[in-house]
């Protein structure tokens, strides 16, 4: 595959932005109007209002500061509702695969899988803790974090008895398990119930 | 080009990441206080119905298989 390599690279870069793809850290503040769509709509039909288009209705992408900025914007999604949106925080924890990566304005951009574990949204001096059940953290070049999540509950919702039953369940089943896809369910409980022993009791 | 980096093992088990998403979902809405744990376990409900077709046209909706995601589908074979 990479036989091709030096022929492609020595290859002339156009100097025509059409085929440079930007990075998306790059990307600047999108505008809500294509100003190229209403000139031919109105050479075309001078008399009618151009319509709108669904980016007009959607709030222009925040542009990328050339400093870092005091907060984080956070949007927090679930399916089924929005926990926070565009709320602005000093600094976010998320549970990535990885361990418990703390966001801070002017953080790389990142894309992190999170696993269960807790979220916490750090404001002056309140602290909110939401146990995630797994999900996705996009961070942007432009302070913005957009976590999302299947589940999240406040940690006060857990009950305590459920996790600890559920603990010893799954953990009987990993050992009893036979096919490789009933022990992959029974170590996602295993998992999932041991961490949310230690959002309880952290 | 690079091998396959370490699979999560849920991947190697021959599970999506929205089978096991669902998963960890369900295992903490059943771990929920009461109040909150049937307002939860209602989002958890999904309404399908299957028909096979045959001849372009659709034979009655028969069984329909079990999803092995949740245990808790409700399906509505109309």
């Amino acid at each position: 595959m990479l036989r091709q390599a030096t022929r492609i690279l020595s290859r002339p870069v156009f100097s025509n932005r059409l085929s440079v793809r930007a990075l998306s850290t790059e990307v600047p503040a999108t505008p809500s109007t294509d100003s190229t769509f209403i000139d031919s709509w109105k050479k075309v039909n001078p008399n009618m209002e151009p319509p709108k288009t669904p980016s007009s209705f959607m709030s222009p992408r925040p542009p990328t500061p050339s400093t870092i900025p005091s907060k984080i914007t956070v949007n927090f999604v679930l399916p089924y509702a929005s926990e926070l949106a565009t709320k602005e925080v000093d600094m976010v924890i998320i549970p990535a695969t990885t361990g418990q990566m703390g966001v801070l304005p002017g953080h790389v951009p990142t894309i992190a899988e999170l696993k269960p574990g807790i979220l916490s949204v750090h404001e002056g001096n309140d602290v909110t803790k939401y146990f995630l059940s797994s999900g996705f953290a996009f961070i942007h070049a432009n302070s913005v974090a957009d976590i999302i999540a299947v589940e999240a509950v406040p940690v006060d919702r857990i009950d305590q008895n459920s996790v600890q039953k559920g603990l010893a369940e799954f953990t009987q089943k990993v050992n009893s398990a036979s096919t490789d896809l009933e022990k992959a369910e029974a170590q996602i409980g295993v998992d999932v119930h041991s961490a949310l022993n230690s959002a309880l009791s952290g | 080009m690079a091998s396959n980096a370490a699979v999560p093992f849920w991947r190697a088990a021959g599970m999506t990441y929205i089978t096991y998403s669902n998963i960890c979902a369900n295992l903490v809405r059943n771990c929920l206080k009461e109040p909150y744990k049937t307002e939860a376990l209602t989002r958890e409900k999904v309404h399908f119905s299957i028909a096979t077709w045959k001849e372009g046209k659709p034979e009655k909706p028969g069984n329909c298989p079990l999803s092995r995601t949740s245990d808790r589908v409700d399906f509505t074979v109309s």
